[in-house]
């Protein structure tokens, strides 16, 4: 079943804000083993400018992916997640997360298409803060592989 | 910097997998499961493609000196990353081509991430600019 195409241009109201803490951005830089010391010392942080530590770039996914389930689990939508991969992912900063951000969602459908017999969707997210102030803006594209199991 | 960036090599396990669906907040049974990724078609449990972006960030970050330098950042996803259930796991290598320096700082790189010799990332670039 190819997914609605009256998703595109829809925008989700702003989801509740995530409150970023330091340990959850030192959980997320262990993980990825990124041991910059901005990631996981307020003190070194604080040295370039930051008032507590910055995440690493993909930390932001953390923060979009409870956002973008709103859509892709959207039954009007038509999306199967067992056939889903990942395709395409962008982000582009105004500047890093940083501990203590208060962040909000918000969604919008750019783009649905099929080719070869796969659909594919893609989803802004602008993240702000709670005020407003821009931080990154996320570009995620799903492909629904088609049934015929290509 | 020049042209070419000293490639990233990063050693991928099980039980990196594992740690990073807790930090991440994706547990996909494709990431964790062979019984259950093997349902879905593949051969076996895959590397979350954000792990993959991920293992790019810390290189690029690398090669830009700077935690917060990273300012455009974009992947496409093209091959699975699959990571046996051995003590070596996988192996991701990451290298990178300076494209361009633009006139206001930002710096264009041209990413290209490997798994047993295979490209796993297509399109995949990143802009950095010190702050």
């Amino acid at each position: 079943m190819p997914l609605d195409p009256s998703f595109v241009g829809r925008t989700w109201p702003p989801t509740e804000p995530y409150l970023v803490g330091r340990e959850k951005i030192r959980e997320f830089a262990r993980a990825i083993g990124a041991d910059n010391p901005e990631y996981h010392d307020p003190e070194a942080a604080r040295a370039i400018g930051y008032p507590d530590v910055v995440a690493p770039p993909t930390f932001p996914t953390v923060v979009t992916m409870a956002a973008g389930t709103r859509i892709i689990d959207d039954p009007e939508l038509g999306l199967d997640y067992t056939r889903v991969v990942h395709g395409d992912q962008s982000f582009v900063y105004t500047r890093p997360v940083v501990a203590g951000d208060a962040l909000v969602c918000v969604s919008t459908v750019e783009e649905i298409s099929q080719r070869g017999g796969h659909d594919f969707i893609t989803t802004r997210t602008d993240v702000t803060t709670e005020s407003g102030e821009p931080v990154v803006t996320a570009w995620s594209k799903l492909v629904q592989r088609g049934e015929d199991g290509r | 910097m020049s042209d070419t960036l000293a490639p990233q090599t990063y050693r991928v396990t099980r039980a990196d997998l594992i740690r990073y669906a807790g930090a991440s907040g994706d547990f996909n049974v494709i990431h964790w499961s062979d019984r259950l990724a093997s349902r879905v078609g593949l051969p076996g449990v895959i590397a979350h493609g954000m792990y993959t972006m991920a293992l790019v960030g810390r290189a690029v970050t690398t090669w830009a000196g700077a935690a917060d330098a990273v300012v455009e950042f974009s992947v496409r996803f093209s091959r699975p990353v699959p990571v046996p259930d051995t003590d070596e796991g996988t192996q991701v290598e990451v290298s990178g081509v300076i494209k361009e320096v633009t006139g206001d700082g930002l710096t264009r790189v041209a990413i290209t991430a490997t798994c047993g010799g295979e490209k796993v990332l297509s399109m995949a670039s990143a802009a950095i600019r010190k702050r």
